[in-house]
């Protein structure tokens, strides 16, 4: 019954907060908007037992990356974009097609998708996801790619330096 | 709590993603569009794992929290180029490659 609760309150928080920064005119607006989705998911995580991921979501999502891009809008100094004009045939087909794919993907989820065969209980299921079999797997199985992601943001940490340095182009 | 209702929630959040990168023409905001949609995805993910009682649902969000934080740090960086050179972040405007 809580967790039920739970569900709908942080929903409802990610959907109004995606929506707000759909909407949003400021792009200081917006990333507020995407922190709130950002922790309203982390929540979510927490309710389906993935501490570890709630964590890393609000450590990485909410802490790191929305601060790397209001540094970004505060350091570019961006005027309000101006308020958004009559319709064109650009959006209605923008608003047709983002209509269809949740429609497609709604479809996929209620229609389609079944029960999953031979599905653990809720108990079962927490204890097989519990944090440290997380860290077995991931050190273990996947260590070499644990590696990779490694050498990548080694990578991507150079890559910004050198595109955003003075006379790139 | 049944997992259908992750499900749906996360296509509704996919869906929101998919309109902020067609409707809007600010480049960060379609920006943030895409992490909306990576973290729907991140959602839905997360959901099987549990449905499942399968780690490797949260091993794969584990690695694309890893490549987004990289392509959110070389995005940035290249909007932060954009913007110097062309002083706007208006999508339409910058059409370098347009013939």
């Amino acid at each position: 019954m809580l967790e039920t609760f739970l569900f709908f309150v942080f929903a409802v928080l990610s959907v109004v907060g995606a929506l707000g920064m759909l909407i949003s005119r400021s792009p200081v607006a917006a990333a507020l908007w995407m922190v709130q989705v950002m922790l309203a998911i982390a929540c979510l995580y927490l309710t389906l037992n993935a501490a570890f991921i709630g964590v890393v979501q609000v450590l990485v999502y909410a802490g790191a990356i929305m601060v790397l891009f209001l540094f970004v809008i505060m350091l570019l100094n961006l005027e309000d974009m101006p308020s958004v004009g009559g319709i064109d045939w650009r959006k209605v087909v923008a608003g047709v097609l983002g209509v269809a794919v949740l429609a497609q993907l709604l479809a996929l989820v209620v229609v389609r998708f079944g029960a999953i065969p031979d599905a653990p209980s809720a108990e079962e299921a927490v204890a097989a996801t519990d944090v440290p079999y997380l860290g077995v797997a991931l050190l273990t199985e996947h260590a070499f790619t644990l590696q990779i992601v490694g050498v990548l943001l080694l990578a991507a940490t150079i890559g910004a330096v050198v595109l955003a340095k003075k006379r790139f182009v | 709590m049944d997992l259908t209702w992750y499900l749906a929630l996360s296509a509704v959040l996919f869906s929101i993603g998919v309109l902020g990168v067609l409707l809007r023409r600010n480049a960060i905001i379609v920006f943030l569009s895409i992490e909306l949609m990576l973290n729907a995805v991140n959602l839905s993910l997360v959901g099987f794992s549990q449905g499942f009682g399968d780690v490797h649902g949260q091993i794969l969000v584990f690695f694309v929290m890893s490549v987004a934080a990289a392509e959110a740090a070389v995005g940035l960086a290249i909007v932060i180029a954009m913007f110097r050179n062309t002083l706007t972040l208006n999508i339409d405007e910058i059409n370098l490659f347009r013939g």
